[in-house]
């Protein structure tokens, strides 16, 4: 496969390997977050920490769209299908992710008429293909995916759909980095930047990770080549004692980001006063709202949502786990009462899930879950 | 191992973990019996002086047809497959039909002359069966069981016991070929490739194996619903040994790599209709891979692994340049209805 | 959802404007290119496909780039080492 398999070239991946076996400090350890979701997969997937020095930890992030929503959210789009008349739909992630009565796969399998999508299209065909039922869309993720709601939002506009909305829950990525670095209990040397979410934004949103807290920032994509590249250009910095931001995804990343990306974004949402994070808590200015103008597809609007916050049960442990403070083998809930076909929290189904990634690709080797 | 999930889902017909649990924590100790409990692939009892072994199986396919087969030569191939990785040839088989009403005659026809076709290519006749006809809105057109017997050749000893640490792991075709190709012609996700579902019958290429290998030859499954790895993770559980596997050597046609990342699917999760796999004694490896390569079938086949002793009841998975990662069994249901 | 592959525009869609069939080895897929309007995109370009659209157009010549200085990487260094290698095998005089 075009770029991807050169990116995962053996050769390339040895003479990385060898670059940041040298460049390590004798005596120093490196803690460095990637805070994507998707880097932590693949990390697991690539079976990239048998391949970098001990020394070099790396911490995953809170970047998993699915796993920072809260139950209180799952149960509103559920709360939507309830109404008759009503098809959910939702990305395959969501479909497993535990609300107070269940998951979406197991409301669909008493009756609810849930259905799995690739796109938000997808969602936007089947509300033309059912005019007699009420379409709604359960959108998630960070930047990367809200351009492509906005875009449908738009086009549900121009076709003047009456029975499409959607139930927003976009967040964005950095007030989720400026809380984990404002968090005491962190020690971390450097990051390891969203490589998605930065086609949109762009590299300069990062900028206040160097300039306010003094840490070096390197986007990267996701192949083992990236990973690692990515990790070395941050050793580098930190070898000549520098902290910038540096793009190593630049065949995919533009510096200032996709403007018109920025511009559909801007079209249709705003910023919501303050959102609460699994784990991280209330974050102001960090989540998206659809515009009043866009009212009428905006399920929020259109549907009584119960809106209750849900705690997360007292055993789990899923907040310190996205936070980094916790590895997933290290929840007292992981591999027992937690796993895939029984999770407590989002963390352990979604396909950015730290949980899911430690689970589906390490611990059956893990001697400490023999 | 309690079954305590207060209803069924779909995830409890994919043949993954919640398949196994419904069966290992419900049915089996519910019906429990000496050969029952052994949960192979077919039941295999003695039977004058030799073994009989027998099988049962449904399809629920959704789309009837689709490029490569139908529901009706899924239903040959599938029964005549989990006899042939027992080490037996078919002798006869039965299929009962469930019916749809409003069910096009045509289409009825078309499945039986699919079906006769492939009973006559698999060597078997279908001796007897049943027919019901339940409501529109049920049976989603028609949904077919079969039952399959057939005779052990004596030479096949197959058991996941005998499996052992250097033991190679073959396969003797392409993966994911199938359960894609399904999904595809369902015509609800806006892809398309030139890609046919591998259903054919494994006998001949169980045979070869046997022919050549003898006691050599360890263990074989047909690798349906929940893929590669769900197969690779239960031998694991019943040899008590790990499995590891060279990613990069497993057989995979680029138009299945690109849907399973454009779906985020893991192609060892796959279903497949038409590949098996073998276990065999490290001096008969070479000559089972060439085996299987000159037989019909198995052009595509590849030794993609070995057995070794540790980490116990662990599938690996390595990459070209060492990195590894375990090999889970599927999890959930991404593909439904897909045999 | 980071959830993004790269594809191939292989055919840009007449009846329906913003679209494009984009072909990931073998599997071709319809799909929305509204975000890249201010880019031109045409047949043989290659994008990032994410749920459906297309989020950036790929730069060749930046992988091309980076995957020739990754793989020269090192090679100073081997040069050294071999060097190195002689000095020590020189006899004592």
């Amino acid at each position: 496969m075009k770029y991807v398999d050169e990116f995962r070239d053996p050769p390339v991946i040895v003479r990385l390997a060898r670059e940041l076996a040298h460049i390590v400090e004798p005596g120093r350890t490196y803690r460095i977050m990637e805070v994507c979701g998707g880097h932590t997969h693949a990390i697991y997937r690539h079976g990239l920490r048998d391949i970098l020095p001990p020394s070099i930890e790396l911490i995953h992030g809170p970047g998993c769209p699915v796993c920072v929503l809260p139950t209180g959210r799952v149960d509103d789009g559920l709360a939507i299908v309830a109404n008759p008349g009503t098809i959910l739909t939702c990305f395959g992630d969501m479909m497993r992710v535990p609300g107070s009565l269940g998951t979406p796969l197991e409301h669909k399998a008493r009756g609810a008429d849930i259905r799995m999508v690739y796109s938000p299209l997808d969602a936007l065909r089947i509300a033309q293909e059912n005019p007699q039922h009420h379409v709604s869309f359960f959108a998630i993720g960070f930047e990367t995916t809200a351009p492509s709601t906005a875009l449908t939002l738009l086009r549900a506009r121009e076709l003047g759909l009456t029975n499409f909305s959607v139930f927003c829950n976009h967040v964005t990525i950095v007030p989720a980095i400026r809380a984990i670095l404002e968090s005491p209990d962190m020690r971390l040397d450097g990051f390891i930047g969203p490589g998605h979410v930065s086609t949109v934004s762009g590299c300069r949103p990062y900028e206040f990770v160097p300039r306010d807290y003094g840490k070096p920032l390197v986007v990267s994509g996701f192949e083992p080549v990236d990973i690692l590249e990515g990790v070395l250009m941050v050793l580098r910095q930190l070898r000549a004692g520098e902290a910038k931001v540096e793009n190593q995804y630049r065949r995919i990343v533009p510096w200032d980001g996709n403007p018109a990306a920025l511009r559909a974004i801007f079209s249709v949402f705003e910023l919501r006063p303050y959102f609460e994070w699994r784990g991280l808590g209330f974050i102001s200015q960090s989540a998206l709202k659809i515009r009043s103008e866009f009212a009428q597809w905006d399920a929020e609007a259109r549907f009584e949502l119960p809106g209750v916050r849900v705690t997360d049960p007292k055993a789990a442990q899923c907040g310190e786990v996205l936070k980094g403070v916790l590895k997933p083998a290290q929840c007292k809930l992981f591999g027992r009462e937690c796993n895939p076909e029984h999770p407590v929290g989002a963390l352990m189904v979604s396909s950015e899930g730290a949980c899911a990634a430690y689970y589906r690709y390490v611990h059956h080797a893990d001697p400490v879950f023999a | 191992m309690r079954f305590k999930d207060v209803q069924i889902e779909m995830a409890h017909g994919a043949g993954g973990k919640a398949s196994r649990r419904l069966v290992e924590g419900l049915i089996a100790p519910l019906l429990s019996n000496a050969t029952l409990d052994e949960l192979g692939d077919a039941a295999v009892l003695p039977f004058g002086a030799g073994r009989l072994a027998t099988t049962a199986d449904s399809f629920v396919v959704r789309p009837l047809r689709f490029p490569g087969g139908s529901i009706g030569e899924l239903a040959v191939n599938g029964t005549v497959n989990d006899l042939a990785v027992s080490g037996a040839r078919p002798l006869a088989l039965l299929a009962t039909f469930i019916l749809e009403a409003g069910l096009s005659t045509q289409t009825l026809r078309e499945e039986l002359e699919a079906l006769a076709a492939a009973a006559r290519r698999a060597g078997v006749s279908v001796i007897g069966g049943d027919t019901k006809v339940v409501e529109h809105g049920k049976a989603d057109g028609m949904y077919i069981s079969t039952f399959g017997f057939g005779t052990v050749d004596e030479r096949a000893l197959l058991a996941a016991g005998n499996v052992r640490p250097g033991d190679r792991v073959l396969v003797s075709g392409s993966v994911g070929d199938h359960g894609i190709t399904v999904l595809l012609a369902r015509g609800e996700l806006d892809l398309e490739a030139q890609l046919e579902s591998d259903t054919r019958p494994l006998t001949e290429l169980a045979f070869a194996l046997i022919d050549a290998c003898g006691d050599g030859l360890r263990w074989m499954r047909d690798p349906t619903r929940g893929g590669v790895a769900t197969a690779l993770n239960e031998l694991a559980r019943a040899c008590g040994h790990a499995v590891l596997i060279e990613e990069d050597s497993v057989p995979l046609r680029s138009e299945v790599r690109g849907a399973c990342e454009i779906l985020g699917l893991d192609p060892l999760h796959i279903a497949n209709e038409g590949c098996l796999l073998a276990i065999v004694a490290p001096q008969s490896a070479g000559a089972a891979l060439e085996v299987l390569q000159r037989t019909p079938g198995g052009e595509r086949a590849a030794d993609i692994g070995e057995i070794r002793e540790a980490p116990e009841r662990t599938v690996l998975g390595r990459n070209a340049y060492g990195g590894t990662r375990t090999i889970d069994m599927l999890v959930g249901d991404p593909l439904p209805r897909i045999c | 959802m980071c959830l993004a592959i790269p594809g191939q525009i292989v055919e840009l869609s007449q009846d329906k404007p913003g679209f494009a069939k984009v072909e990931v080895t073998g599997v071709r897929r319809n799909v929305n290119i509204g975000l890249l309007e201010d880019e031109k995109v045409g047949i043989g370009d290659w994008v990032l496909i994410h749920v459906g659209f297309a989020l950036s157009k790929i730069g060749e010549a930046e992988a091309q780039d980076q995957l020739r200085m990754l793989r020269a990487m090192g090679e100073d260094e081997l040069a050294i080492d071999e060097v190195r290698g002689y000095t020590f095998a020189e006899p004592a005089t």
